[in-house]
């Protein structure tokens, strides 16, 4: 909404400076946006007051202007005929930003040796400040402009571009934001007259008003006016709509839309000879009826939209838009004035099925007051009896099924001062209320009856009465306190603690967190998920997506790291490791879907050197399973690994990760044929965890264990299983063995020395027992169970 | 690699061999230069199978006469070549010691470099702020992000077609069936308020951080998915006053003691009164610039008291209950406190951009 201040200044005196208006204005939840305003080009020009012309030395249709601008004077050259001792001039000093003469270019004005005499800047005219074309003689200013002043506070009109809330219809309205600064600044308020003097016969019986549908229309008021002359409105009426950014159009349809701006009532105005049956119905449209509205578009109309109709046939959308078919032209003489009172979520819903949104329905929309119709009718009435020559029929039509009460509301000293915090006097809170065009009766011993203004629908409880005291008291002048008493009892919150610590040891052991968008498309899915998995956890797709980049809510977290990874590593040719915990949405049916929350890591590249060069092997599915291995470990949880077959990994390695037999995760190579989808050609290793099902192994506190006092033996043992033996299992079995404190694979072989088939694992095995220090024979003997067990379990032979 | 067996033990006629210990152990020692080498020498007559360890371990075995001459023999040997060996270490250390002095490396060169694994910015901010809050006696829950209609929008008085509707452009979950309960990525996170109040009762103190979504095209300070951090109070006596020394204390620990907090007057349909909470630009000092567009202040959350209607909605006593709630951007704080003038940054996930954090 764009509110011209010389416009608002015809209801309420400004007393105060457009910048500060505007900061009071937003700080009490009216937000200025932007004072626009022309001052932009105008730097450096101020009201300046002539006190001598005398004649240039060195030419004849030149003057020294000698120019006063409160407290020092500048002597210029002149050679405009108008200019002479007292009058008060535009001045521009050397440096201002005005417009050239001649060229019409923006320019800065520069020091200048006219004729031999130093000028110290130039006296405008009005195409030199953008005003106008008139470039004959300089610019005179009115007797009473401020010498030394900027011209922009003199001359400029600024204008506030305001951005309402939805709540307040009224703000959408000059006289609803005079109210509001009239609040603010302790001014009275000037209503606009609506009195006219009716010229003809009574509008009864000449035309008829029937709402079929009172639910949609609480009130429809009608007004006739006869002997209109419809033509341009005058200039004035012109500049202003255009300062509120809209397009005149002539002077019938521009009064309609003045009175909109002005009192915030939507009006239509109808050619009455183009209404058949001289008969307005609001009634719902029937089905399969269309109307070509006022912008051409010829639109289907549905049974819950509401229409004014003739006898006939639909002449306009009601809260819309006007119908072609009973538009006002230039033969139009007598006009049927509509204002009137719609249900706003009704008009929401029509206006936006149509996408028709319009300065009316944007008002109608948030609710305005039926109070509202006969007060602009008669405004609008006047404006066309004085604008356009009209003949006012004696009286108006008012249909007003939906007769609505004035809302009193009961305000409690206590209720404001359990708000606020504070106390306040009762002579505040009155003036503050009856400032902004409440009344308000206090009731003796602790309350204020307070009666709400018609053009506030937004205020209907005491909460609302309260913040309107405090928000034109300013928020600023509340105390500023701390919370005290009882605080609830602790919740856990295992699932994020869970999280952060994943994220912890993961960033510590070197992953860099990404995050990643929560939406992806079914494309990228497809890259990384098994078609039969996307049908059995078909992602819930979105109505409305922006793009079909994010039409689906993920069910993995692969493609977006393979992705992010990919763009990465195309600008840097580095170790790369990545991890997000985020959510996926696996759908329910008949529920929200199950939010899984999820870790998964992607590592790429050659592990960095001495000197930061990659060095080594290009990581691939043990570097993952390092990071994995020390993420369960610190989290206390022991899993298992078991070759496992995945659409995304690489045969034979990826392996299903385990808890007790629950499954809980993946790891594994990201298959050449995946990763090559994502321009990822060197090997990408990634492991995915399931938080949700991870978090009921994770260990507690840990149980100290002490350290015992009695010396470790060391032993290293060598044997031979076939090759497909995991070393994991024949690791257990050394691992459970009695007095074994830790085993360590510390080699893998197979080759010359090994049979066809097999493969040589290498151990190094600690002994301890915790109560005595052990003998050779202990050991031996221990040594030679572990070798039977292997031997009868796994058919490992002791490597010779 | 099985344990050897011991060799048996020193017979007493072997005293000679004592004496042979000693000039063997003797010579041997001073044969030795490095730490390796002594600790050899050391297993090797002092271990637990050295050879001087042997001969007292088989003193036993002797007749009482001889375990004595023997006995005190073979221990001042012991005490002897103990103390030698000590003696040698401290020369070795001191050679060694000296040694890694003579040779100077330069110390300017680099470590070999470690790789640093860092959180995302918006992590480690969603982190410093739920510590503030956290510190003030608040409680962190979390709720869905898919969520229904009515939590997201209905039950906090934002009925179907209700202009306010458009303060939050909305991704609509495609419905496979037609149904009455239409599904949404949450547009903030205050439908966690209606889902914390429903199970719970006053005193509450919690605050809720999740990602929310947004029908929006992105530019430099619109992103479609983003952080949000809500909080709710509900209590006996808490008033707008609360309020605003909560988010003052939360802006001056975030931003710095220095910034300036201003309240004004704001509209959400969930609370009244309504609030924004504003800082002074740290850019242009309150000067006005292109950040704070020339107003000089940055807007930084939403704010209000809880409406009475929620209160009474979820079967609390609204004359009895007041709380508070607030709702802030994660991102948008994060972007402050760092100077990022791109929101499009943080999820695009460049390393050249989260490297720096």
């Amino acid at each position: 909404m764009r509110v011209p201040l010389k416009w608002l200044s015809e209801y309420v005196d400004l007393t105060i400076g457009p910048k500060e208006l505007a900061e009071r204005l937003t700080m009490a939840g009216v937000e200025v946006a932007e004072v626009i305003t022309a001052a932009g080009e105008w730097d450096g020009i101020t009201v300046g007051h002539v006190v001598d012309v005398s004649p240039h030395p060195n030419a004849d249709r030149l003057v020294l202007a000698t120019v006063d601008l409160g407290g020092e004077q500048q002597t210029v050259v002149c050679g405009a005929p108008n200019v002479a001792a007292g009058q008060k001039v535009p001045f521009a000093r050397t440096g201002a930003r005005l417009i050239d003469g001649r060229t019409g270019e923006h320019t800065v004005l520069r020091p200048a040796v006219i004729r031999g005499v130093e000028s110290a800047g130039m006296v405008c005219s009005e195409k030199e400040l953008g005003l106008s074309e008139y470039h004959e003689g300089i610019m005179v200013l009115a007797d009473d402009a401020p010498v030394g002043v900027p011209i922009a506070s003199f001359l400029g009109d600024p204008v506030f571009d305001l951005e309402p809330t939805p709540n307040r219809p009224d703000l959408l309205s000059i006289i609803g934001v005079a109210h509001e600064v009239a609040a603010l600044t302790a001014a009275p308020v000037r209503d606009p007259s609506s009195e006219y003097s009716a010229a003809r016969k009574p509008i009864k019986g000449r035309v008829q008003v029937q709402i079929d549908d009172p639910d949609l229309c609480p009130r429809y008021v009608a007004a006739l006016i006869d002997n209109i002359s419809v033509e341009e409105s005058p200039a004035w009426m012109q500049e202003r709509l255009m300062a509120a950014g809209l397009r005149p159009i002539n002077n019938v349809v521009d009064i309609t839309n003045y009175v909109m701006l002005e009192l915030g009532q939507p009006l239509h105005a109808f050619d009455l000879t183009r209404v058949g049956g001289r008969k307005i119905i609001v009634r719902r449209a029937h089905a399969g009826e269309t109307l070509i509205l006022l912008d051409g578009a010829e639109q289907k109309l549905s049974a819950d939209m509401l229409v004014i109709a003739d006898a006939e046939a639909p002449v306009a959308l009601a809260g819309v838009m006007g119908g072609l078919n009973s538009e006002i032209n230039l033969n139009t003489t007598t006009v049927l004035l509509e204002s009137a009172n719609f249900h706003g979520p009704n008009i929401r819903r029509t206006a936006g099925a149509l996408k028709a949104r319009t300065d009316a329905s944007n008002r109608f929309e948030k609710g305005l007051s039926p109070h509202l119709p006969p007060i602009a009718a008669q405004r609008a009435v006047k404006l066309m009896v004085e604008m356009c020559g009209g003949k006012a029929a004696d009286g108006i039509i008012d249909v007003y099924p939906g007769k609505r009460k004035d809302i009193r509301v009961t305000v409690t000293q206590r209720r404001l001062h359990a708000l606020l915090g504070m106390e306040l006097p009762v002579a505040r809170v009155r003036q503050v209320l009856s400032s902004l065009g409440f009344s308000c009766r206090w009731v003796p011993p602790d309350r204020f009856v307070v009666r709400v203004p018609y053009w506030r629908t937004d205020v209907s409880i005491a909460d609302d009465v309260v913040e309107e005291v405090a928000r034109i008291i300013g928020y600023d002048e509340l105390p500023t306190t701390r919370l005290r008493g009882a605080l609830p009892p602790a919740q856990p919150q295992p699932r994020r603690d869970l999280r952060t610590r994943v994220a912890d040891i993961l960033a510590g052991a070197g992953m860099q967190e990404v995050i990643t968008y929560s939406l992806t498309s079914l494309g990228a899915l497809r890259k990384v998920v098994a078609p039969e998995d996307l049908s059995v956890d078909a992602p819930l797709r979105i109505a409305n997506p922006m793009s079909q980049e994010q039409e689906y809510a993920r069910t993995s977290l692969r493609a977006s790291l393979l992705r992010t990874l990919a763009d990465n590593v195309r600008r840097r040719d580095e170790f790369t490791a990545l991890f997000e915990t985020a959510r996926v949405y696996l759908p329910r049916p008949g529920d929200l879907p199950d939010e899984v929350e999820t870790v998964a890591a992607v590592i790429t590249g050659r592990a960095p050197g001495r000197w930061g060069e990659p060095e080594g092997e290009p990581a691939g599915f043990y570097e993952a399973k390092s990071y994995l291995d020390m993420l369960l470990g610190r989290l206390g949880v022991s899993a298992e690994y078991a070759e496992t077959a995945d659409y995304a990994l690489l045969p034979g390695r990826a392996a299903a990760v385990s808890v007790d037999d629950r499954r809980i995760g993946l790891a594994g190579q990201v298959h050449p044929r995946v990763a090559s989808q994502f321009d990822l050609e060197a090997p990408v290793a990634m492991f995915e965890l399931d938080l949700d099902a991870l978090l009921p192994h994770v260990a507690g506190p840990r149980r100290y264990q002490p350290a015992a006092p009695y010396p470790a033996v060391e032993e290293d043992i060598a044997v031979i299983v076939n090759r497909d033996m995991p070393g994991a299992r024949v690791q257990s079995i050394i691992q459970a063995a009695p007095l074994v404190r830790s085993a360590r694979l510390f080699d893998v072989y197979s080759g010359p020395q090994v049979p066809p088939g097999k493969k040589s694992l290498a151990f190094s095995i600690s002994y301890q027992a915790a109560d005595h220090t052990l003998t050779d024979e202990e050991v031996r003997r221990q040594q030679e169970r572990i070798l039977t067990r292997l031997r009868g379990e796994v058919g490992a032979e002791l490597r010779g | 690699m099985a344990a050897t067996p011991d060799p048996a033990p020193l017979m007493p006629s072997d005293n000679e061999s004592l004496t042979q210990i000693e000039s063997q152990a003797r010579s041997e020692l001073d044969a030795v230069d490095d730490d390796d080498a002594l600790e050899r020498w050391r297993v090797s007559y002092l271990g637990r199978r050295g050879r001087l360890t042997l001969v007292l371990r088989g003193l036993t075995s002797l007749p009482l006469e001889e375990r004595k001459s023997v006995g005190a023999q073979a221990n001042r040997l012991k005490r002897e070549l103990e103390a030698e060996l000590q003696e040698k270490k401290a020369r070795l250390g001191q050679s060694a010691t000296e040694a890694l002095i003579a040779e100077r490396i330069d110390v300017t060169l680099p470590g070999p470099p470690l790789r640093a694994g860092r959180l995302h910015p918006t992590t480690q901010t969603l982190r410093d702020m739920l510590d503030c809050f956290v510190s003030m006696g608040f409680q962190v829950v979390e709720g869905p992000e898919i969520e229904w209609d009515h939590y997201n929008f209905e039950a906090l008085r934002i009925p179907k077609d209700h202009p306010a509707r458009d303060m939050w452009d909305t991704l609509w979950i495609d419905a496979q069936e037609e149904s009455d309960r239409p599904m949404l990525l949450r547009t903030h996170t205050s439908p966690m308020q209606i889902r914390i109040m429903e199970q719970a009762q006053p005193p509450i103190r919690v605050v809720v951080p999740g990602k929310c979504y947004r029908y929006e095209a992105t530019d430099p300070t619109h992103e479609w998915m983003m952080t949000q951090v809500e909080g709710l109070a509900v209590d006996e006596g808490i008033s707008m006053a609360d309020l605003k020394g909560t988010l003052a204390d939360f802006a001056h620990r975030i931003f710095g003691p220095d910034r300036k907090v201003r309240f004004r007057c704001d509209y959400f349909p969930f609370v009244e009164p309504g609030m924004e909470l504003r800082i002074d630009c740290f850019l242009c000092g309150g000067e006005g610039c292109r950040t704070c567009s020339r107003s000089g202040w940055i807007e930084i959350l939403g704010a209000g008291m809880v409406h009475p209607e929620i209160l009474e909605s979820v079967g609390y006593d609204s004359e009895r209950y007041t709380g508070f709630a607030f709702g802030m951007g994660v991102e948008r704080i994060a972007m402050l406190r760092h100077g990022i003038d791109d929101i499009r940054l943080f999820y695009s996930n460049d390393l050249r951009f989260l490297d720096q954090f």
